[in-house]
């Protein structure tokens, strides 16, 4: 039971990092609340799994302080952090059974037998291995054996997170769900802090309360799933969630209208001092952005994806390609057809960053 | 059912290693078994002999016979010398060696230096190091009052033929294992660590058990050489003093060569040959039998 305080903490793995470039973690403050659930998403090689074993041990940071509660165990072992990790790829003890596995933490950490074979009970019963408990683990599916890299570390009663590292890369995509649900019910049942890495947007976005977005080394916007998909906050995280991503088009701003490919288009809010010399974007995802027969700005349809619920169309507007969707009502699409943007959900960012814009 | 089609030609393919098979294995061999069924004056002049050179082997009151008992025992004793501590040795130098940087390729080329080196030069190189007067070790052990001389002394003798075996052949052990231990992914490790384990309970539970499959190769290979060792014992004992390091191989070219005892030793090849091939085979039945009921 613990909140975990990043307080700085950044990462080179040479050890002597002379610019940005060579942080694979760049210097991040950050707080992990006691019994949330944070996914940590981002594309191969962002720094999220470096963050996840900066927090385990496994890896020391170069710089910043690493808190749990008020004590600073940056410096601290693993084996000194109450902290749980799943793997990717599933971790258990060949030779021992179900119940030997769970039960290793406990007896490396010489608990009276009464109590680990109790413990043991609790945590079979609470992830379904109770009927398999006295298997031998390696004859078991990956789901089981999932679930016992993570009984393994549930079983110890003063463990103060969970660590997740893309646990469900080996699971059947069936058994996915079924698995996720039993991370939600362990998560309510216990109240502990779990960190989730992982680089699918549909798993953290069902997992967590809060998503942290990553990018090279930085975490670019922390928000929950509304907020990511509403506000994004980096042209990133537009562009890495939801799927297709963000449309984005260079733009000029002024006041609470924009220029976009010489057509005026009206803004939700007025942007009165956008910085100079910076390079300035609008951003509408596919689902605010809607084909229509009048007014809005002239496209041509490359291809309509009809995706069943909703159908996209694909489209150029001017040099630049768009995903817009087509409304319910429009049976037939023309090839040269008007798109517009719902003003409300219309960011603008300069070089890459959302710019809040005052009231109209 | 879809009709197999049916082509002589394909014999073509079969019978270059069906010829190769013959040559190198099975016409050798049944020559071995002709001559352990007859005996023979000279002369090219052979008479049924049936069962009896097996007879006078497999009987100890024989002379033949205790002959190859005394052998069978030594080599047995010797196979299970050097097992016990290239084994162990094996593995526990194979976990001293670095995982990753430039120390990984230096050590393993110095490692694996002496299986490079030919048996018979192996045995040269270790009968002038032992010997007292000229050679490094005999004259350093001698030195410090140690009575050691391989040549007249059964113990010296044996000492010396197992740390020329535990020098040439430990390096394999050391490979195979080492190859074993990188297969094992750095996460078996890390959760180790989160679950408290102490380095024994890594070993234990983590390292030897993702070793076994590789041991038993090393295990296999190692009895089979052992079980087999001429050159170094000859080269440096000569099979003496007495016959103190005879091993089966040893004594079967004396009686194949030396007395041209050809019945004797036809029938002793085939019986050692059937020998190595048991105990290989019981042992892997064995592991992978325990293997099998784990995974049960």
């Amino acid at each position: 039971m613990a909140r975990i305080t990043l307080d700085g903490i950044a990462h080179a793995y040479n050890g002597n990092p002379r610019s940005d470039k060579d942080y694979a973690l760049k210097p991040l403050h950050h707080v992990w609340e006691q019994g949330m659930a944070y996914a940590l998403l981002g594309p191969s090689g962002c720094g999220k799994t470096t963050l996840l074993n900066i927090i385990s041990g496994l890896v020391i940071p170069s710089e910043g302080r690493l808190l749990f509660d008020k004590t600073d165990v940056t410096n601290l072992p693993t084996e000194q952090r109450n902290i749980a990790q799943v793997f990717q790829f599933p971790v258990i003890y060949d030779t021992m059974t179900v119940a030997e596995n769970l039960a290793f933490p406990l007896k490396n950490r010489r608990l009276p037998k009464v109590v680990i074979e109790k413990r043991v009970a609790e945590i079979a019963e609470m992830l379904d291995l109770t009927r398999v408990l006295n298997r031998r683990a390696r004859g078991l599916t990956a789901d089981a054996k999932q679930k016992i890299s993570l009984g393994r570390g549930l079983v110890r009663a003063d463990v103060s997170a969970v660590l997740f590292d893309e646990p469900l890369t080996v699971i059947d995509p069936a058994l996915k769900w079924e698995l996720r649900s039993k991370l939600k019910a362990v998560h309510r049942a216990l109240d502990l802090l779990m960190i989730y890495v992982t680089h699918d947007q549909i798993e953290a976005l069902t997992f967590a309360d809060k998503v942290v977005v990553m990018n090279d080394g930085k975490a670019v916007q922390i928000g929950t799933p509304a907020d990511l998909f509403e506000r994004p906050e980096h042209t990133f995280v537009g562009y890495f969630i939801g799927s297709p991503g963000m449309n984005l088009l260079p733009a000029k701003v002024s006041g609470s209208s924009a220029l976009v490919e010489g057509a005026e288009i009206h803004l939700g809010a007025a942007y009165p001092a956008l910085p100079k010399g910076g390079r300035i974007q609008i951003g509408v995802r596919p689902d605010y952005t809607m084909l229509t027969q009048s007014g809005g700005l002239p496209v041509q349809v490359r291809r309509i994806a009809d995706l069943g619920r909703k159908r996209l169309a694909y489209v150029n507007l001017g040099a630049h390609q768009v995903v817009a969707t087509v409304p319910p009502e429009m049976s037939s699409v023309a090839h040269q057809t008007r798109v517009t943007f719902d003003p409300a959900h219309t960011h603008v960012y300069v070089d890459d960053l959302r710019v809040a814009g005052a009231a109209a | 059912m879809t009709d197999k089609p049916f082509n002589n030609r394909a014999w073509f393919f079969v019978v270059p290693v069906l010829a190769f098979v013959l040559f190198s294995s099975i016409i050798p061999m049944m020559t071995v078994v002709n001559y352990s069924i007859q005996d023979t004056m000279g002369a090219n002049n052979f008479f049924w002999n049936g069962d009896g050179w097996f007879r006078d082997l497999l009987n100890p009151s024989t002379e033949i016979g205790a002959r190859f008992n005394d052998a069978l025992f030594r080599t047995l004793a010797f196979s299970f010398a050097a097992l016990a501590i290239e084994v162990p040795l094996g593995i526990a130098m194979a976990l001293c060696l670095p995982r990753r940087g430039w120390g990984v390729g230096i050590s393993l080329v110095v490692i694996a230096l002496p299986m490079l080196i030919p048996w018979n030069v192996v045995g040269t190189i270790w009968q002038i190091f032992t010997r007292a007067d000229i050679g490094l070790f005999g004259a350093a052990i001698t030195g410090i009052g140690i009575h050691y001389n391989v040549t007249q002394d059964a113990v010296s003798a044996w000492v010396t033929i197992v740390v020329i075996d535990v020098w040439h052949w430990t390096p394999l052990v050391i490979l195979l294992s080492y190859a074993g231990l990188r297969a094992i992914p750095d996460a078996y490790y890390q959760a180790a660590r989160i679950d408290g384990a102490s380095r024994w309970a890594v070993f234990v539970n983590i390292e030897l058990p993702k070793l076994q499959k590789v041991l038993v190769i090393a295990v296999l290979l190692r009895f089979m050489q052992t079980f087999m060792i001429y050159t170094e014992p000859v080269v440096v004992t000569g099979g003496g003093p007495g016959s103190a390091t005879t091993f089966l191989s040893i004594d079967l070219v004396k009686i194949a060569l030396g007395q041209v005892d050809l019945g004797s030793a036809a029938s002793m090849s085939l019986v050692y040959n059937l020998i190595t091939l048991t105990v290989c085979w019981i042992f892997y039945t064995i592991m992978t039998q325990l293997e099998r009921r784990r995974d049960a």
